[in-house]
């Protein structure tokens, strides 16, 4: 069970009080009305799905109630951080996290995550 | 010929053991009565006895003992009851505590322990070679349901499940902790002092019913100068005085998982003869520690070799736990087979205790030096460089055969126990459920953590760490703290092997069992290679090999190094199989907790139920919420309890509870603008005073929800959702108002639960509200259909509106939620003595299906735009934006023969249609057929005096007044496509 | 006519608790839920006679009423029934949303030695008084439901939840405060 520090509530909580709100950095178009339907499929249908570093969002639902951003590696499951909604992407925070992510999107195959032991 | 009740067994050794001999418990195995000493496990007390033999073998039958005195137990696994609701299979002997009137009973025998049928199944053992099940059933085809199915069924798992209710109850707790130390033995001891001197909150936790891990068996291990078993309890006193730390025992850590939470499980009354009734069976600990430590020990193997599984054949740790802390001998003429030093200290201990030891038998050519030099001082016969390759007895081991290695000629010797040792494996186990990665140490053919994946270190034996003064050092570094604390170690330990022993190999067909709960051989494995499994994690399957209740604790590097062997490749390269939660089974009961009966979920009821109920309602589930459904008079069944409510309300009037439908106070200065962004209708035009049926669409543009909105002032709307849909549309708000639109001054605010909503509908539904209602005119001309008001009714602040969901003269009174009841009496109290009925979820189906309203979620499925829906009207044409604006205008969404919502109605009037009913234009064409789309609702209107239906359908609105069919297994309906008003087309009566 | 209306408690006849843990339906309050920008603190503040608290996870008493922080521009006032802090809010004279839920919510006073662990029961935060101190309070989760929790002394909390997932807490607390007491 995940432990998600919620940047307005400044406090790391169990991912039993957040619900997951999909990708994040998908502004929605100021003229939407006007975009085309290849503009509106990127937009609303689809998304990158990355493995390793992710950007999505996450609500503090059973909490403070506020929508929030988060870099995420879903390989390792960890939060590198959380920001407030609004904020722009922001980069993260070490080169090694970066390089140490990298590396692990090469793990491809499930013998290698499952079977493998240095 | 049952033991007197005072016969604590022939093999207790007087003296020898932790246990008060004066505190004694009667217990049952197979119907037979023994004693044992309080602190027992079932294991020792049934040893106690010179009980070795438990149950039978999963494949082959074979007589099985006890191989261990802990929690890896493979073997012994027995039915354990405290009465009749209370029976556990599967529970391992070595972990069962004894407790006074406890029945104890064999598995997997037929009809008995001693005969048994199924060990049948081992002279048959070539046909259940490894894999067996994957090729054995596979033809005939027509064989697999009667025969097949049936005879895996009966043969596969131990024991049988329990049939009745569980009427223990479990509890659960979340903790929070900065050090959480798995294991309570030297090493996790010491590390809780010194993390407990640092101030830290700590977590000591130890599986067994006492701390001291190894210092269990080993009797001869000093810290501070005094017996280790001895320090660990004064420790553990200390430890529990603390404010700052809290022991368990006889708790399990099970699952070590992401972002340092800990799953633990207590079991606080299994030990206990008769527990106190409010006492949970077992209590599950759902623990949040910033920092982990492992001290998780290591776990004995056993030796690969012919015959290895006959009982009285055991790990040489635990024939020492049962000597020194029981005080029960395995046998009276003990056999030694081992290649580590460690089981000689076993040796020791028996011979000590008046134990004949047969011999020493080693594998090793050069054992350790002080261990031989003990030896021979105690005049204990050791034949190095020789092994044991096979054993004799039929329900209990009675000699071995040694040879000298590469040998031909053996030497039977006759034992009545043989005790073994192949060494120490770690138990790394949590460390790689925490993710972290292991490195291979090939000096001492184990694995060992490397890379961390969490805020966790491991200490002692499961980090490779068996020196005492080693391990305390790490200990203490690993709690921060600072201690002054020495240990030592009676021996060094040397050797151990992985693998199959002498006369176990390649060219040996014999039975030397690597994995006992599975019956799987050292030849299983090498034929899973032979057959084409390169990968561990294929040889795992195929063979089943640590697939058991166990997950391969003893067995998985025997394994491992068999096939590393066969594949010709070192064993880092072959790898380990993963570990995975849990550590050991962990009850259903434990990890549902307090989830069962009225907690399973919460029931949510309107405030006005329990007056329902007395009226005789009966209820449906909508989501949680119990709604009332129908109200049945005596002797009415649902369909004409609800004939008759459709037809009062039209007649005269109804009263229903509308509490459950979703509420959302949306208030500021920008509320309107707001709306107008997330419903296709505007809402500015809207004047404070009035209603407006409102629909949502998704950015997709389908229908999301709908509900009416009341203007209460220029800065203030009561939005109404559908019942289930309330959470999500205040979540979907709320996601636009943060996070795309948070310029705008407006706040949203549930408030679902603030009212409690009373609709009266009908004719004469002005006439009953009238007198209850203060401070409003609400004639016709004054509050005309879809008005919206604050006022007062019966005194109280009420929210009246006017609006109908059945096409009648209606009105929802909303009262604060707590005067619901008695307002709702009062109202129901006049209605009824006018003509009117109390009318339920059914009969609001049934009356706005006769108007055409459609209901999201049944007649939409998140496919279905407004104009779909016959709702076009509701999507502003005006507006430069709003959630949908786009989706709607996609290129599949305007395109021509979309579903469209309309009305059937069957050719016969009593014919009903099936709600799901799919819709043709030929009944006659070949299947499959052209669907042309599907029954959303569908209804018996007693106001019609005829079957009634909504549906999807292609190109609907163009097929009015066509006849379509729907096929059903045993007829076919035909059906003319209508409008989907069925009742008052011209709408006069809403405005009564 | 309005004497004649009365009050049904969502958890009338409710009681329990074990021989470490108390559990008492509360009496009726007033509550607002009220929402207002960070720059318009001031204003409502002085409208309502005590200072909005502005630090997460605390709360504020004064005059008797509590004002509990549940995000950042949120907070759950609770006072006296009939306290009139609806028309207190709307003195304001700034841009807020005050919503009257006296209604909605319900509250269960939890107290006694095992207060905290009778809720660890279903809740998962950290409860210590260190993490949790006297005053402080948060939205969370309750097993399946949702509450706010306000910790009103060392060992007493209260219990805010919507009223018809009131029995269902309450039941939980139960089960909590029956093994908050076992002997372990």
């Amino acid at each position: 069970m995940l432990l998600i520090h919620c940047p307005y509530c400044e406090e790391d909580r169990s991912e039993l009080e957040f619900r997951w709100a999909g990708e994040a950095h998908i502004a929605r178009p100021e003229n939407i009305a006007a975009i085309t339907d290849e503009e509106f499929a990127e937009y609303f249908f689809l998304r990158n799905n990355e493995k390793g570093l992710t950007y999505e969002r996450w609500r503090h639902i059973h909490g403070c109630g506020r929508f929030f951003n988060a870099a995420r590696d879903t390989v390792s499951d960890k939060f590198l951080m959380t920001y407030k909604a609004g904020l722009p992407k922001q980069p993260i925070p070490t080169a090694e996290q970066a390089a140490a992510i990298a590396e692990e999107k090469t793990v491809e195959t499930w013998e290698a995550t499952e079977g493998d032991a240095r | 010929m049952s033991a007197s009740s005072k016969d604590l067994g022939a093999f207790r050794i007087k003296g020898a053991g932790r246990h008060t001999p004066a505190r004694t418990a009667r217990f049952t195995f197979d119907g037979k009565s023994y004693t044992a000493m309080e602190g027992d496990t079932v294991a020792s007390a049934l040893l106690a006895h010179g009980v070795h033999v438990v149950g039978r073998s999963f494949k082959y039958h074979r007589p099985r003992g006890i191989l261990s005195a802990g929690p890896e137990e493979p073997n012994a696994l027995l039915d354990v009851s405290r009465d009749a609701g209370r029976r556990q299979p599967n529970v391992r002997a070595t972990v069962q505590e004894v407790f006074d009137g406890v029945k104890i009973a064999s598995q997997n025998r037929w009809p008995s322990l001693k005969y048994d049928i199924g060990a049948f199944n081992d002279l048959l053992s070539p046909f259940f070679a490894a894999g067996f099940y994957y090729k054995t059933f596979m033809w005939p085809k027509e064989a697999w349901h009667k025969l097949y199915e049936p005879f895996i069924r009966r043969a596969a798992g131990l024991g049988e499940a329990p049939r009745e209710e569980d009427p223990d109850h479990y509890a659960n707790r979340y903790a929070h902790c900065d050090v959480l130390i798995a294991g309570a033995g030297v090493a996790g001891l010491t590390a809780a002092l010194s993390a407990a001197a640092t101030g830290a909150s700590v977590f000591l936790v130890d599986e067994q019913p006492e701390v001291g891990g190894a210092m269990h068996f080993d009797a001869a291990a000093t810290i501070d100068g005094v017996n280790g078993y001895e320090w660990a309890q004064k420790t553990a006193a200390r430890l529990k005085a603390m404010p700052n730390v809290t022991v368990l025992t006889r708790t399990t850590v099970f699952g070590y998982y992401n972002h340092g939470f800990v799953g633990l499980v207590e079991r606080v009354t299994d030990h206990v003869a008769r527990p106190g009734r409010d006492l949970p069976r077992e209590r599950l600990w759902q623990v949040r520690a910033k920092r982990v430590v492992l001290a998780t020990g290591s776990i004995e193997r056993h030796m690969v070799f012919a015959n290895n599984d006959r009982p009285g054949i055991m790990l040489a740790s635990a024939a020492r736990t049962f000597l020194n802390h029981h005080g029960v001998a395995v046998g009276k003429k003990v056999g030694v087979y081992t290649a580590h030093d460690s089981a000689y200290e076993a040796a020791f201990d028996l011979k000590r205790a008046g134990v004949s030891i047969a011999a020493i038998v080693d594998c090793r050519n050069h054992p350790g030096d002080a261990v031989l030099a003990e030896a021979r001082a105690l005049g204990i016969d050791v034949l190095t460089g020789h092994s044991v390759v096979n054993t004799s007895g039929r329900l209990r081991v009675s000699s071995m055969s040694v040879v000298r290695n590469g040998g031909s000629n053996a030497r039977k010797v006759a034992v009545d126990s043989l005790i073994v040792s192949a060494g120490w494996t770690p138990s790394v186990h949590l460390f790689s459920q925490s993710r972290g990665k292991l490195r291979f140490d090939e000096q001492n053919q184990r694995f060992l953590p490397d890379i961390y994946a969490q805020d966790c270190v491991s200490i002692g034996a499961c980090n490779g760490t068996d020196n005492l003064s080693d391990l305390i050092d790490e200990a203490i570094a690993a709690g921060g703290g600072a201690l002054a604390l020495s240990g030592e170690n009676r021996f060094e330990w040397t050797g151990g092997m992985i693998g199959a022993a002498e006369g176990a190999g390649p060219d040996h067909v014999v039975k030397a069992f690597v994995d006992f709960q599975h019956d799987v051989t050292a030849k299983d494995i090498r034929l899973a290679v032979r057959e084409g499994m390169h990968s561990i994690e294929h040889i795992k399957r195929f063979t089943t090999n640590g697939m058991a209740s166990d997950q391969g604790k003893l067995s998985n590097m025997h394994g491992l190094a068999i096939a590393a062997e066969m594949l010709g490749r070192p064993i880092p390269k072959v790898g380990l199989t993963t570990f995975r939660a849990p550590y050991t089974p962990v009850t259903y009961g434990t990890l549902v907790g307090h989830s069962r009966g009225d907690l399973f979920d919460p029931a949510r009821k309107t405030p006005m139920h329990a007056l329902e109920a007395a009226e005789g309602a009966e209820f449906e589930d909508v989501g949680n919420w119990k709604r009332a459904w129908y109200f049945p008079k005596r002797g009415e069944d649902m369909h004409a309890a609800v004939n008759r409510e459709c037809r009062t309300v039209r007649e005269a009037a109804g009263v229903f509870d509308a509490s459950t439908l979703g509420k959302i106070e949306v208030v500021g200065p920008d509320a309107a603008q707001f709306l107008n962004l997330l419903y296709t209708n505007a809402w500015d035009t809207l004047k404070p005073g009035k209603c407006r049926y409102g629909i949502m669409t998704r950015e997709d543009g389908f229908v999301y929800d709908d509900g009416v909105v009341g203007r209460l002032a220029e800065d203030r709307f009561h939005v109404t959702t559908t019942t289930g849909g309330a959470p999500r549309v205040l979540h979907h708000m709320e996601d636009y108002l943060q996070t795309e639109f948070p310029h705008l001054k407006v706040w949203l605010t549930s408030t679902t639960e603030q009212w409690a909503v009373i609709a009266v509908q009908g004719p004469k539904a002005r006439e009953i509200i009238q007198p209850f209602v203060e401070g409003l005119d609400i004639s016709n001309e004054a509050f005309p259909h879809m008005s919206v008001a604050e006022c007062k009714v019966m005194g109280v602040p009420a929210r009246l509106f006017r609006m109908s969901f059945t096409g009648e003269l209606g009105f929802e009174v909303n009262v604060p939620a707590d005067y619901g009841p008695a307002v709702w009496k009062a109202i129901w109290e006049r209605a009824e003595g006018m003509g009117a009925c109390l009318y339920g979820t059914e009969t609001m189906h049934v009356l706005r299906a006769e108007k055409g309203y459609i209901i999201v979620g049944q007649d939409t499925d998140g496919t279905v735009t407004p104009d779909d829906a016959g709702l076009g009207w509701a999507v502003s044409k005006k507006k430069a934006d709003f959630v949908g604006i786009r989706g709607l205008k996609r290129p599949d969404l305007i395109r021509d023969g979309r579903k469209q919502l309309v009305g059937l109605v069957t050719n016969r009037p009593s014919d009903m249609l099936e709600e799901g009913a799919q819709i043709v234009a030929d009944p006659n064409q070949p299947k499959p057929m052209t669907m042309l789309g599907h029954v959303t609702s569908s209804y018996w209107s007693e106001n019609c005096g005829r079957s009634i239906a909504m549906a999807l359908v292609a190109d609907g609105r163009a097929r009015i007044g066509q006849t379509l069919y729907v096929p059903m297994s045993d007829r076919t309906i035909a059906v003319e496509v209508t409008d989907m008003v069925f009742f008052d087309k011209e709408g006069g009566r809403i405005h009564g | 006519m309005a004497d004649l209306v009365s009050r049904s408690l969502p958890l009338a006849g409710f009681h329990g608790g074990s021989a470490t843990v108390r559990l008492e339906a509360a009496p009726p309050a007033e509550r607002l839920s009220l929402r207002v920008r960070p720059e318009d603190v001031g204003a409502l503040s002085g409208a309502l006679g005590l200072d909005l608290p502005t630090k997460p996870k605390t709360s504020v008493s004064a005059n008797g009423r509590t004002a509990l922080w549940l995000g950042p521009d949120e907070w759950l006032v609770i006072g006296d029934v009939n306290g009139g802090l609806m028309q207190a809010a709307a003195n304001s004279g700034t841009p807020h949303s005050a919503v009257d839920v006296s209604h909605r919510n319900t509250a269960i006073l939890v107290s006694g030695p095992g207060a905290a662990n009778a809720i660890n029961a279903g809740c998962p935060q950290d409860l210590s008084l260190k993490a949790f101190p006297v005053g402080a309070c948060s939205r969370t989760i309750f097993g399946k439901v949702e509450i706010v929790l306000l910790r009103t002394a060392e060992d007493a909390f209260r219990v805010e939840v919507w009223r018809s997932f009131s029995d269902y807490a309450f039941g939980l607390l139960s089960e909590g405060a029956r093994d908050a007491s076992a002997a372990v």
